[in-house]
């Protein structure tokens, strides 16, 4: 079979580079070495996190928040599998729905672990060992990332595991020690703290979510910490394995820690290894990216990648937009995904989203910029949802009054982050978001509050 | 307050540009208009002037790192900032300049913070497909900023409608050679400059895109080089410049383009354009490389006008001072290869012209002369045309035009 375009790998950028191909006339395939295509994101990542974050949410509320509200429920119980099989559901949906767009894009689905056999070549090994060639004159690399493990943590997917694990445990640990004070390490987490678990974070750096704006991380730190997440700073841990029935990991300067279950959170790397990047003479950089110019092209002819397995922000979303760019590329020869403005939001409660550059950013930078901050404890539709915990903040450049990024912590905070991300990319002012009408009570008013703040102009603080 | 020093909007289609020589250092005292840094683009390098006296006080971008337009790659303290508060780019001030839709690369500004984002992301795509510079763009939206609309319109535009800049193809890593026996076999790797870039795109694009044929034929140059024999100081005199080739050139193409008007045409799908001006670009050798000015109307010009607007843009480009205003449009070419010693080349078209002259070195050569052999001044000329609207016929009645009106200059004066 002779197609226009190949994709190695089912995510979020491959999925999605390939029903733009569709789109532009171009014959695509997309080769997938699971049974269900979305890639990590879908199946085993940022939805079935979100499912559980939800279910746990709702149990919490309902045990600690409803009664704020006047309602009573009485003992209030979950049910683990029931949670598992609805999270299952949402991600078997999802996915079928991909397959329904592959389908209806008339894009070739293709089973089997794909790699690279020299530019223009494709090998694919199916489930039962066979091979095949798969032809294009392009062929994009969407293969994206894998869990790092460090060394001296022994993995054995029963109870040292990975994020993979630690969406599908089938009981409530007693005790769950997270490597890793990331947004993955948090999120997940949080949801067995919900659950009942003790969780113990054990993070190296002196403060959570490297890479968001630090004044954000410090506030949200003392809030995990009183919702029960025990997160231990400046831990650098030596060892962890399974014991028999239990785990333990070792850390430098502290007593060995005995739990029930170890995620390894400690980010994540491209999975770039064994894909034959050889065969077309493309070598991955130090940290194993595959080096792309600025359409996305490798050093191989006809050979492209895109998401996780490029450098730049890996996420769904940057990968979607690799992958659209990427494609269009190929026929209008222009390209461009502003890395800098790619949105990121962790799911714990409170939300945090970020756009744009932090203080400390700006401040290496030696830009001068103004600050606007605004608290939900003075946004009438915290108030009505019993969610004030957090705020935004506005950065703006001090000559122009540009916006140079919004930081969230609050409610809704990685819905907030939309509209904040398209003003930044309209190249808006602090003024220009101030002076949009915004409606009454909504959450996103105290954007415009904060917005109205860089100017000393908040109304309502 | 320290100024920012930002990359300049540059013009056509660029957004990233290389960072060339500092020629202030950190700590060093400009005056206002004094060159600091060279910034290399793909189309030319321009000098970002001080926006005022003062010191320059950080450096963030060293030579050869790459930037894009609107990013700061240095400050300077302005003197006596506390009494020239204007010194930092105001809000008002960048509106006017946008209003009015042109941005002067001969004097460029450090372009603000907003400036860089003023396009709107759909207005980006469309722009960028077309190859057309955001800067010569008259934004609309709030703020000037360039919306799709505006982009549409600019791009529908003709002048405005540069060539779409195609993808080059993916380079294929080069094959490890086994190393001989003795001997130092350094390979030096240097970093691909913007203009090499452009270059290599544009070369690559012309001998793709184009049906390029080259015809030749010969020239006695023995009745040009009498008339400047016998004018030569009488025209110094007058008008200042040296009387020169180049002007009897210009102006024999210049009635070869008349005579067959698809050389000076372009294809440009579904029409063919003609045109009733000679835009004339001379191939010159500047400090950067070759780069190809433009005389503008050249069918309005003296042979006086011709040999002072070349003998300007030498100078010019000798030290990068070109407008790239000055490098853009253009109709046809005229190449000299003759001051190198060529004698006989191919030269390329410059798309999405249709064609170019080729000129080469004079060399005295024994010809046939009424049964005579005699020796004449002779060169030759090459012209290469795109075969997709230029028929053989009108390139070779082109280039004997340019041989009639050479060997007999008379022609030039009465036109025939």
């Amino acid at each position: 079979m002779q197609y226009d375009l190949v994709v190695i790998g089912g995510g979020p950028g491959g999925y999605v580079a390939a029903i733009r191909a569709a789109q532009l006339g171009m014959k695509a395939a997309v080769v997938e070495k699971e049974d269900r295509l979305g890639g990590t994101c879908l199946r085993v990542g940022c939805i079935p996190s979100k499912a559980l974050l939800e279910s746990s949410h709702k149990y919490e509320e309902a045990g600690h928040e409803f009664a704020q509200h006047g309602i009573h429920v009485g003992g209030v119980s979950f049910d683990l599998a029931a949670m598992m099989k609805r999270k299952e559901e949402v991600v078997a949906t999802l996915s079928k729905g991909i397959e329904a767009l592959l389908a209806k894009n008339k894009v070739a689905r293709i089973r089997g672990t794909g790699r690279l056999a020299g530019p223009g070549r494709g090998e694919v090994t199916a489930a039962d060992g066979t091979r095949s060639v798969v032809e294009a004159p392009r062929i994009i690399l969407a293969v994206g990332s894998v869990s790092v493990v460090l060394p001296g943590i022994e993995v054995d997917g029963r109870l040292v595991g990975t994020s993979t694990e630690a969406l599908a445990f089938d009981s409530v640990p007693g005790h769950l020690v997270v490597i890793g004070g990331g947004y993955i390490g948090l999120e997940l987490g949080s949801v067995w703290r919900r659950l009942g678990a003790k969780v113990t974070v054990l993070e190296y750096a002196d403060r959570i979510l490297a890479g968001l704006d630090g004044d954000i991380a410090a506030e949200a730190l003392p809030l995990f910490r009183k919702q029960g997440l025990d997160i231990r700073l400046g831990s650098k841990v030596k060892s962890a394995r399974a014991v028999g029935n239990t785990c333990v990991v070792e850390c430098e300067g502290q007593e060995p820690i005995t739990c029930d279950r170890v995620l390894a959170a400690t980010g994540r790397r491209p999975a770039t290894a064994d894909l034959g990047l050889e065969t077309a003479g493309i070598q991955t950089d130090a940290r194993g990216f595959i080096p792309v110019d600025g359409q996305f092209r490798t050093s191989a002819a006809g050979v492209y990648a895109i998401g996780d397995c490029v450098p730049g922000p890996m996420l769904a979303h940057k990968a979607e937009e690799d992958g659209v760019a990427c494609v269009e590329a190929m026929q209008s020869g222009w390209a461009h995904v502003d890395y800098d403005l790619v949105p990121a939001v962790v799911f714990t409660h409170p939300e945090i989203a970020a756009v744009g550059r932090t203080e400390e950013q700006l401040a290496a930078a030696g830009v001068a910029y103004k600050k606007g901050v605004f608290p939900f404890r003075a946004n009438g539709r915290a108030r009505t949802i019993n969610d004030t915990t957090g705020k935004v903040k506005v950065l703006a450049d001090a000559a122009t009054d540009r916006v140079l990024g919004v930081h969230i912590i609050g409610p809704s905070a990685g819905d907030l982050i939309g509209e904040a991300a398209a003003a930044m990319n309209f190249g808006a002012t602090a003024e220009d978001i101030a002076r949009v009408c915004h409606a009454h009570p909504t959450l996103p008013e105290a954007l415009k509050e904060a917005a109205l703040a860089v100017h000393g102009a908040a109304i309502h603080a | 307050m320290p100024v920012e020093l930002r990359v300049p909007e540059v013009g056509e289609s660029i957004t990233e540009v290389m960072i060339g020589t500092w020629k202030k250092r950190e700590g060093d005292a400009v005056a206002t208009d004094d060159a600091i840094v060279e910034i290399e683009s793909d189309k030319a390098t321009v000098e970002l002037p001080a926006p005022s006296h003062g010191t320059i006080t950080k450096v963030l971008k060293g030579s050869g790192e790459k930037a894009v337009v609107g990013e700061v790659i240095g400050y300077m303290e302005p003197a006596g900032a506390a009494v020239q508060p204007a010194a930092a780019p105001s809000q008002p001030v960048v509106d006017v300049k946008r209003k009015d839709g042109r941005t002067d690369i001969g004097s460029v500004q450090p372009a603000p913070a907003a400036a860089a984002a003023r396009v709107m992301p759909a207005a980006a795509r469309v722009l960028g497909e077309a190859g057309v510079s955001p800067a010569a763009v008259a934004g609309t939206g709030p703020g000037g900023r360039v919306t799709k609309a505006d982009a549409v319109a600019a791009v529908a535009r003709p002048a405005a409608a540069a060539q779409p800049a195609k993808p080059p193809a993916p380079r294929p890593m080069p094959a490890a050679v086994p190393a001989a026996a003795g001997g130092a076999r350094e390979e030096r790797y240097v970093l691909i400059s913007p203009i090499r870039r452009k270059i290599a795109e544009r070369l690559v694009e012309a001998q793709q895109q184009a049906a390029l044929l080259t015809t030749f034929n010969e020239v006695d140059m023995s009745a040009v080089m009498a008339l400047r024999a016998k004018f030569k100081d009488s025209f110094q005199e007058r008008y200042g410049v040296k009387l020169g080739f180049m002007s009897f050139f210009v102006r024999a193409a210049v009635e070869a383009l008349r005579a067959v008007p698809q050389v000076n045409a372009e294809f440009r799908d579904p029409h063919i354009v003609f045109r009733d001006y000679c835009d004339i670009g001379i191939a010159v050798g500047g400090g950067k490389g070759l780069v190809v000015p433009v005389l503008r109307n050249a069918e309005q010009m003296s042979f006086a006008q011709v040999e002072q607007a070349i003998g300007d843009f030498a100078r010019r480009a000798a030290d990068n001072k070109l407008k790239l205003e000055e490098l853009q449009g253009g109709t046809f070419t005229i190449s000299n290869g003759g001051v190198y010693g060529s004698m006989m080349s191919t030269p390329i078209i410059n798309p999405p012209q249709s064609g170019i002259l080729g000129l080469h070195a004079i060399q005295d050569r024994p010809m046939a002369i009424n049964g005579q052999v005699v020796i004449r001044p002779m060169m030759y000329l090459a012209l290469t045309y795109d075969h997709r609207l230029v028929d053989g016929r009108e390139a070779v009645t082109f280039l004997k035009r340019i041989k009639d009106s050479i060997e007999d200059p008379s022609r030039l004066l009465l036109e025939v």
